[in-house]
């Protein structure tokens, strides 16, 4: 247990008929960013708030840092910090009011807490106005002090939902950064839900993707993008017939050829030559204009994951 | 706990304070308190104000109305403003975030009583001077300052639990201002009953024991704000505040 932050077994919750959260397994290390995908309604905000006890479960069981979150809830909060759906900034109170009561919540000495609000109002470029209600402020400035304010008493484990929606390319890479950077120097565990798929990608160690409530995957990017396909060719031309497409297919390193408008897409059962694929095509007649090698994006992995509505079983790599 | 409970009462008077102002709570809501029943009404009232026992029915009233005037936004403004789940998500305690909104309702309908009480007492003599500074009657003096405080009490404990239950502020403020309106109904009703039952209630009101009757309104009080307590502590559940 001690190498995992969050540890869940058949985490259950139903609202009514609607099940929520089905029987949830998984694990999250500690000391990375986990990134927590999924679409709007597939339960990552109920997981968060089952997680934090905020609700209590209908069936399973978890711990976080180790502590039961049916019967330790209160330990699991002491430890956390948290960004939830909503920012939950006052507006009517300053910025340095915000987590000067947060940093009372948390009982940090006078002076500690004084020193850490300077040092993150600083760090988010929000120190100069620190004095201004933050109702003033925008939609980024306060998504910034609700990270500040999540990070403020040093957790060992911050929920973030969402943390870079509202902010502007420069202060999301900052954000981004400083979560990497947290995880690494401080060993904190980011549990990170995001529908930013480029940011998961570069920002989480590992990632679960859930839909309806249950896991579809669960491993790092890399493994995920495998598990999607291999790597694939896009070729971008004219003349790609239903004849040449059929010849590709009968090939066995292709696994699946599909075209889009002048994009035909080859994906290849593993890393081969490539050379030979596209002299076919020139032999076929086709028209080949430009050649990308490359591999699934997150993206694709992850609609690819989601539209697998029937799929019986979760992936675990 | 005590820690826990003035950390929100902190975060609550500052924002009470900071606020914009309106006749709700906050300076506005004080300064008119002060100004209606610490200068106006004992400038029309005289030294009456001090010595008659009915100023303690007055004051009885009056920290019902300024707590009203605060506490319908407890929880219900924590929730309509979306605050009240990351609260939740804190390491507070669940008795520690409701004392902590109970302290602040209270304190400030009492706080603002008591002050009224003060300034009213100066008025009285600066403006009524007797030759020596004129003090309330013992037995008044103190039932002022306990049943104001119970009363107080007595309206926290209604407004946080309508609170509790309220979707928004203004559904609260709406609930409340009908307890209200029911409260003063007896007040309003009386002159307007026939003369022949005013005389007997009047009567009856004379002929009582002013000790008695203080004794029992703090009994029955006292009672009725631990039973307001208690469901208020039986009703304040992170997993159900989340749900609603």
């Amino acid at each position: 247990m001690n190498n995992y932050a969050i540890r869940t077994e058949n985490l259950t919750r139903n609202f009514g008929a609607l099940r929520a959260v089905d029987n949830l397994t998984m694990q999250v290390p500690q000391g990375i960013v986990f990134g927590f995908l999924g679409p709007n309604g597939s339960g990552k905000t109920t997981t968060i708030r089952l997680l934090l006890g905020l609700l209590e479960l209908s069936g399973g069981r978890a711990q976080v840092l180790g502590y039961d979150i049916a019967s330790q809830a209160d330990e699991v909060r002491l430890r956390s910090g948290a960004l939830l759906e909503y920012n939950g900034i006052y507006e009517r109170l300053s910025a340095e009011d915000n987590l000067e009561f947060y940093g009372r919540i948390w009982r940090m000495p006078p002076s500690e807490r004084k020193a850490r609000i300077q040092e993150l109002l600083t760090h988010f470029g929000l120190w100069e106005r620190r004095e201004e209600a933050a109702g003033k402020w925008s939609r980024g400035m306060k998504q910034k002090l609700a990270v500040a304010r999540a990070m403020l008493h040093r957790p060992a484990l911050v929920f973030l939902d969402e943390p870079t929606s509202g902010l502007d390319p420069v202060a999301a890479a900052a954000l981004r950064e400083d979560l990497s950077r947290l995880a690494e120097r401080e060993g904190v565990t980011v549990f990170l839900t995001t529908h930013n798929l480029d940011e998961a990608e570069r920002l989480c160690q590992q990632v679960a993707v859930i839909r309806r409530g249950r896991l579809l995957a669960l491993g790092s990017p890399d493994q995920l993008r495998a598990q999607a396909g291999g790597p694939r060719l896009e070729i971008i031309g004219r003349g790609f017939s239903d004849q040449v497409q059929q010849k590709l297919r009968s090939r066995p390193e292709v696994s699946a050829v599909h075209l889009h408008n002048t994009t035909l897409t080859i994906t290849l059962t593993d890393t081969v030559e490539t050379a030979p694929l596209v002299s076919l095509l020139v032999s076929e007649g086709a028209q080949v204009e430009e050649v990308v090698k490359g591999k699934a994006s997150l993206e694709e992995t992850f609609l690819t994951l989601v539209d697998e509505e029937n799929q019986p079983q979760s992936k675990q790599i | 706990m005590i820690t826990d409970v003035f950390t929100i009462l902190w975060k609550e008077m500052r924002e009470l304070f900071t606020r914009q102002p309106n006749l709700r709570g906050g300076w506005m809501g004080m300064l008119i308190f002060l100004g209606v029943f610490g200068i106006l009404m004992p400038l029309q009232s005289g030294i009456a104000w001090v010595t008659a026992p009915t100023t303690l029915l007055i004051w009885a009233w009056v920290p019902f109305i300024i707590v009203n005037s605060v506490v319908a936004d407890s929880f219900a403004g924590e929730r309509e403003r979306h605050t009240l789940e990351t609260l939740l998500a804190s390491r507070l305690s669940d008795r520690a975030i409701l004392f902590g909104k109970l302290a602040t309702a209270i304190g400030y309908g009492w706080g603002i009583t008591l002050a009224g009480v003060v300034l009213g007492w100066i008025t009285v003599n600066v403006v009524d001077w007797q030759g020596q500074l004129t003090l309330f009657p013992l037995l008044n003096g103190l039932g002022i300052i306990l049943v104001s405080f119970l009363v107080a009490t007595l309206a926290a404990g209604i407004g946080v639990l309508v609170s509790l239950r309220a979707s928004s502020v203004r559904q609260a403020q709406q609930t409340l201002s009908t307890m209200m309106f029911l409260v003063i109904i007896p007040l309003i009703a009386l002159p307007l009953l026939p003369e022949g039952i005013r005389i007997r209630v009047s009567q009856f009101l004379v002929g009582v024991n002013v000790e008695t009757i203080i004794t029992a309104g703090i009994l029955i009080l006292l009672v009725v704000d631990l039973a307001l307590i208690g469901a208020a502590m039986a009703r304040f559940r992170r997993a159900r505040l989340i749900l609603d």
